[in-house]
C-alpha cells in the first residue's frame, strides 16, 4: 500500500504521501473550535422561528440575567458594526443590503436577530431559549412558483426577481427549432443541496491593541476572509489577521464570512473580549446559505443526422433571502453549450428570492449545465434511435475543430472529451455489456448504463479576483525550503502538491520543504480554494518563484565554483557542476554564502535566498475534460439503485499527485451520487426545513459509494507547469452520468423523462416504473 | 443544574472532575481535558467524527454523557499514538492509503477501526467495511478508507511503522 519510492528528484506526477495527514490522524490538528485564549466567550443566536414577518418587541430581560451571561446583543446594541457585508467579489454585486442581525424584519427561518454572549455555550443556548421576540407573522413565499406571484419578501422591492440573466435576441432561433428534423425536450427540478461540510462554521474573534483583530475561522483562503472582514467594517486589511490551519471541508459554503461569523466578530468589538461561535448542525442545516433548487428546460433541435443545430434552455434559481450573491445563473449560460459543435443558443435565467435561507455556493455552481445538457441529450439519443454514446461522437468538438469558440463565447483550444471516451471504452465493453442488460432483462433485472462528457472550466473560470496566486520561497540557511503560498486547503492537499512542485524544482528532498498557507499577514493575497484553480494558478506561481531562486543559485555556484551557469545542475539537495569531477556544494553551503559571506557573491547580486512571483495564467479559461460511465442495478420491487461500477476517464493536463486528483475526483462523484440519489434540504409550506438532521438530510455513506476506476489524459494546458483544474469536474459530471444509468435501466418501462424531480429517491422511481405500467 | 464527581483514566493519566449532568463526554474531552481531536460534527450521533474508545469499545462521545464514564478508561486518537510517535497501524494505513482530505471525520474512524483491530483481533475486511458505514467523510467518497481498511484486514500492516 505505501506510495512507489520517487525517482531521483522527480515528485510531480508521483503519488507521495501527504504531508498533512500526520497532524490530522493523530489529533494534532487545528481546527477553529480548537482555539483557546484566555477569557473567551461564547456565542449563540437567537433565530427567528417564523418565515416571515415584523418583529414587534423583544424581551431580553430573563435572557440578559442568567448568570453566566454577559451581553444578548440585538442589532442595535452593534451599533456602527451593524454594518453591510461584502462578498467574496470584493466589489458590489447588488442584491438586498444584509447585515449580520436583522433589525425589525425577519425574512426566513433562522433568521439571526439577537446574538448571546456568555461563559459557555451551554449558558449561551439557554440565554438564547429565554429571549422572547412577539412577531407580526406575514404569509411566506417558499418555492419559486410562491416568488412569481407572492408578495415581495425583501419590502422596499417591486418583484421577487433577484436577478435576470439572458442571451441576446435572435430573430432567427425559432426558424432553427422550425425546420429541425427533431426537436426534443426535457426539464429538471433539482432539489436544494446542503453543502454539509463535516466542520460546520465556525469563528473565534480576538480585538486587541487599537482596533486590530486576530481570528481564527473556517474559510476557503484567510486573505479573502481578511479582506471581506476588512471592506465589511471599514477597517485596514493589516490590522486583520487570519489564520485558518485547518479546516474541515469549504466546498463553496467558507468562500466568505457571512452574518454569523461577522455578528460574533462584531460582537468581539462591541465586548472588547474574545468571542467564539461554533455552528452546530441544526444551525447549518438551517442557516448556513445553501446551494442549487433550480428549474431548467431545455429544448434542443437536431438535424437528420442528429447534430445539434439549436439548444434553448429556460432557467430559474431559488436565492432565498439572502444569498451570497444574487444569481440567475449567468455561469450556467456561459457554460451550457459545453464542448459541443454547437452555434444557437439561447438562454433565459431568473433568480427569485423566497423566504427562505439564502442561496451560496456549492462546488461547480453551474452544473445544472451539464446535468440538463448531458440528460436531454440521452432523450435525444433514444427519440432519434441512436445510442447516447453516438450522438455525443457526432457532436462533441474534435481536434481538427479547435481553436473553437461557443455561442456563449467561451474558447475552446485544446479540451479532449472525445479522446477521454475514446479512452473510456477501451476499458468498457460495451457490446458485452449491452448483451448482459437484455439477459438480465429477460429475468426481470434491470440493468442501466450511463455516459455523459464534459469539460470543465477552471483556474480563472472568468472571475477577476480569481486569476491570480503569489509564491514567496526562502531558502533558508540551514539548506531547508519555506514558501508561504496564497493558496489555501479544507483537505485539498495543497501542502503536499505545492511542496512537490517545488521540491522537485529546487531539486531538493520533499521532506525539506514546508508550505505555510495558515495565516493572511504572512503571505500576499489570493482568493484560495474557489473555481478549481489552485493546481493550476497556485502551481504556476509556486513554478516561476522557483525558478527565480534556480537561476540565482546556479549563479552563485558558477562565481563560486569558477563554471558557468549552465553547467550547474540542482538535484538531491546538491548543487552540482556538470562536466567535473563531483564538484558541487550543498544547498546550506550556497545558502551561507547568499545570506553571510556577500563577498563570495558575485559583484552585482542581492544577499539573501529569497523570491517571490504573482503568477496570471495568460488563458481566463483553463479546461478540464472527462467523460464518466457508470452502470446501475434497479431493483424493481423496491426502486433501489445499485451502483455497480463507475469509471472516470479524465484529463486534467499533468497530474501533481495522481492519488490527490483521483481524491478530488472521487470526492466530487460521491456528492453527485448524493444530490442524485440521497440529498435533500426540503421545507413545509410555512416554510419550516424539514431536513434539519443527518437522519432526515441523507449523505452518501461507504455503502451508497462504489469502488471508482480513473483514466488519466494529460494534455499539459498552455499554463506554467502545464496543470489543469479537477475540483469541481467530479460532482459536475457525476450527476448526469447517473441519471442517464438509472434511466437506460428503466428503458423497459417506456418512461418520458420528459420532467425529472431530484433526489431520485426509490419511492420516485417507482412511480416512474408504476406510472407507465399503469 | 445538578454537579457530580467523576473519575476516569483518559489516555492512561488519572482525571478527575467535578462536572454539570448535562456535560456530553465529547465537550468534557475537548473542553475540560483538552483532547480536540475528539470532533463534534453533528452532536445526534450520526457523523461518527467524535468517536472514542470507552472500556475497550468504540463510543460516540456526543451520545454519551461524561457522568456515564464515571471508572471508565477513555482512550481519544491522541492516546492512540505511543510515546515514539509512530503511527497506529490504523493511522498508517489511512495515511498510505490517501484515506482522508480534510481530516475532520478522520479521528473518528481511526478510533472505530482502532477498537475493532485492537488485541488479537483479526477482523475481516467485511466487517470493517460495514462499520465504516457508521461514518460520514464528505471529502474522499470512502475510496482510500476502503483500501486501507483492506490492507488492514490482509494484515498488511500490523508492524507499526516510525516513519
Amino acid at each position: 500500500m505505501s506510495a512507489p519510492p520517487t525517482a531521483a528528484g522527480r515528485y510531480v506526477g508521483e503519488r507521495v504521501l501527504r504531508k498533512e495527514d500526520t497532524r490530522l490522524l493523530t489529533g494534532r490538528s487545528v481546527f477553529v473550535d480548537d482555539v483557546v485564549v484566555a477569557g473567551m466567550l461564547h456565542a449563540a443566536f437567537v433565530r427567528s422561528q417564523i418565515a416571515r414577518g415584523k418583529i414587534k418587541s423583544m424581551d431580553l430581560a430573563a435572557a440578559r440575567l442568567l448568570p453566566g451571561v454577559r451581553a444578548v446583543l440585538t442589532a442595535q446594541d452593534l451599533g456602527p458594526y451593524s454594518t453591510q457585508l461584502s462578498t467574496f467579489h470584493m466589489r458590489d454585486v447588488g442584491g438586498p443590503r444584509v447585515r449580520p442581525l436583522s433589525v425589525d424584519y425577519v425574512t426566513y427561518v433562522g433568521d439571526p436577530v439577537a446574538i448571546v454572549i456568555a461563559e459557555s455555550r451551554y449558558i449561551a443556548e439557554d440565554a438564547a431559549g429565554l429571549v422572547l421576540v412577539d412577531y407580526e407573522a406575514e404569509q411566506p413565499v417558499v418555492t419559486i412558483d410562491d416568488a412569481k406571484t407572492g408578495a415581495p419578501v425583501h419590502p422596499a422591492w417591486e418583484s421577487n426577481v433577484a436577478a435576470v440573466d439572458q442571451t441576446p435576441d435572435n430573430p432567427d432561433f425559432e426558424k432553427i427549432f422550425a425546420g429541425a428534423a427533431h426537436v426534443v425536450t426535457g426539464a429538471i427540478k433539482h432539489q436544494r443541496i446542503a453543502q454539509s461540510t463535516m466542520e460546520t462554521r465556525g469563528v473565534l474573534s480576538t480585538p486587541h491593541g487599537e482596533n486590530e483583530l486576530t481570528i481564527h475561522i473556517g474559510c476557503q483562503s484567510p486573505h479573502a476572509a481578511a479582506r471581506c472582514i476588512s471592506l465589511t467594517f471599514g477597517m485596514p486589511e493589516t490590522h486583520i489577521r487570519v489564520i485558518a490551519k485547518d479546516v474541515g471541508g469549504g466546498f463553496g459554503l467558507k468562500s466568505q464570512p457571512w452574518r454569523e461569523e461577522i455578528a460574533a466578530i462584531a460582537a468581539s468589538m462591541v465586548l472588547k473580549r474574545p468571542v467564539k461561535w461554533i455552528e452546530d448542525r441544526l444551525e447549518a442545516l438551517t442557516s448556513s446559505n445553501a446551494a442549487r433548487e433550480q428549474e431548467c428546460t431545455v429544448r434542443m433541435a437536431f438535424d437528420g443526422d442528429a447534430k445539434l443545430l439549436g439548444v434553448d434552455v429556460e432557467y430559474a434559481i431559488n436565492n432565498g433571502a439572502y444569498p451570497h450573491m444574487p444569481d440567475a445563473g449567468s455561469a450556467v449560460r456561459l457554460f451550457f453549450p459545453g464542448p459541443y459543435r454547437l452555434r444557437n443558443f439561447r438562454f433565459k435565467g431568473h433568480g427569485w428570492h423566497t423566504n427562505t435561507v439564502g442561496l451560496g455556493g456549492y462546488r461547480g455552481p453551474w452544473a445544472m449545465e451539464a446535468l440538463a445538457r448531458e440528460t436531454v441529450l440521452d432523450i435525444a439519443a433514444r427519440r432519434i434511435g441512436i445510442d447516447p454514446i453516438e450522438i455525443r461522437r457526432r457532436n462533441l468538438l474534435t481536434a481538427a475543430d479547435q481553436p473553437f469558440t461557443t455561442p456563449t463565447g467561451i474558447p475552446m483550444e485544446d479540451v479532449t472529451p472525445l479522446e477521454c471516451l475514446d479512452q473510456l471504452l477501451k476499458v468498457f465493453d460495451l457490446g458485452a455489456f449491452r448483451a448482459e442488460q437484455a439477459a438480465a432483462r429477460a429475468e426481470g433485472r434491470y440493468l442501466g448504463l450511463g455516459v455523459a462528457t464534459y469539460v470543465e472550466p477552471t483556474a480563472a473560470v472568468g472571475i477577476d479576483p480569481l486569476w491570480s496566486d503569489v509564491a514567496q520561497i526562502r531558502i533558508e540557511q540551514s539548506g531547508k525550503v519555506t514558501a508561504t503560498l496564497s493558496t489555501h486547503s479544507q483537505g485539498h492537499g495543497t501542502e503536499t502538491t505545492m511542496a512537490q512542485i517545488i521540491a522537485e524544482r529546487l531539486g531538493v528532498r520533499l521532506e525539506d520543504v514546508s508550505i505555510h498557507q495558515d495565516d493572511s499577514t504572512r503571505g500576499g493575497f489570493g482568493p484560495g480554494a474557489a473555481g478549481s484553480r489552485q493546481a493550476v494558478i497556485g502551481g504556476g506561481a509556486a513554478i516561476k518563484a522557483a525558478d527565480i531562486l534556480v537561476e540565482k543559485i546556479k549563479r552563485i555556484a558558477a562565481h563560486v565554483l569558477n563554471a558557468n551557469p549552465d553547467d550547474v545542475r540542482l538535484e538531491a539537495g546538491l548543487v552540482r557542476v556538470t562536466g567535473t569531477e563531483e564538484v558541487s556544494r550543498t544547498m546550506c553551503e550556497i545558502a551561507q554564502i547568499a545570506y553571510v559571506e556577500p563577498h563570495r557573491l558575485p559583484a552585482d547580486m542581492e544577499m539573501g535566498l529569497e523570491a517571490q512571483y504573482r503568477y496570471r495564467p495568460s488563458s481566463y479559461f483553463t479546461h478540464a475534460s472527462a467523460a464518466h460511465a457508470c452502470i446501475v442495478a434497479i431493483d424493481a420491487e423496491t426502486g433501489f439503485v445499485k451502483i455497480k461500477r463507475w469509471i472516470c476517464s479524465e484529463d486534467c493536463g499533468v497530474l501533481i499527485n495522481p492519488a490527490i486528483v483521483e481524491g478530488q475526483i472521487a470526492g466530487g462523484v460521491a456528492q453527485g451520487i448524493g444530490e442524485i440519489l440521497l440529498e435533500e434540504m426540503s421545507f413545509d409550506s410555512s416554510g419550516n426545513p424539514t431536513a434539519v438532521t443527518f437522519k432526515d438530510y441523507m449523505l452518501p455513506t461507504e455503502a451508497d459509494v462504489p469502488d471508482f476506476e480513473y483514466i488519466h489524459i494529460t494534455t499539459p494546458s498552455k499554463s506554467v507547469g502545464g496543470f489543469r483544474g479537477v475540483g469541481e469536474g467530479g460532482i459536475i459530471i457525476s450527476a448526469p452520468t447517473l441519471v442517464n444509468a438509472i434511466k437506460d435501466a428503466l428503458t423497459p418501462f417506456n418512461v418520458s423523462w420528459e420532467h425529472i424531480e431530484l433526489p431520485l429517491t426509490p419511492s420516485r422511481i417507482i412511480k416512474f416504473m408504476e406510472s407507465v405500467a399503469a | 443544574m445538578s454537579e457530580h464527581q467523576i473519575q476516569t483514566v483518559i489516555n492512561g493519566q488519572n482525571v478527575q472532575a467535578r462536572i454539570e449532568a448535562r456535560l456530553t463526554l465529547s465537550d468534557f474531552l475537548r473542553v475540560n481535558v483538552g483532547y480536540t481531536g475528539v470532533h463534534v460534527g453533528c452532536e445526534h450521533g450520526v457523523c461518527g467524527a467524535c468517536t472514542v474508545i470507552v472500556d475497550g469499545r468504540a463510543v460516540r462521545s456526543c451520545l454519551m454523557l461524561a457522568v456515564q464514564a464515571e471508572g471508565a478508561t477513555i482512550i481519544t486518537v491522541e492516546g492512540l499514538t505511543p510515546q515514539d510517535g509512530a503511527l497506529h497501524p490504523v493511522q498508517r494505513a489511512l495515511r498510505d492509503a490517501h484515506g482522508l482530505q480534510c481530516g475532520f471525520c478522520t479521528p473518528g474512524i481511526v478510533m472505530t477501526l482502532a477498537a475493532l483491530t485492537a488485541g488479537d483481533e483479526r477482523p475481516s475486511a467485511e466487517t470493517l467495511i460495514n462499520a465504516l458505514s457508521g461514518h460520514l467523510c464528505r471529502c474522499t467518497g470512502y475510496q482510500g478508507m476502503r483500501r486501507a481498511v483492506k490492507a488492514l484486514a490482509a494484515g498488511e500492516l500490523t508492524e507499526r511503522d516510525h516513519s
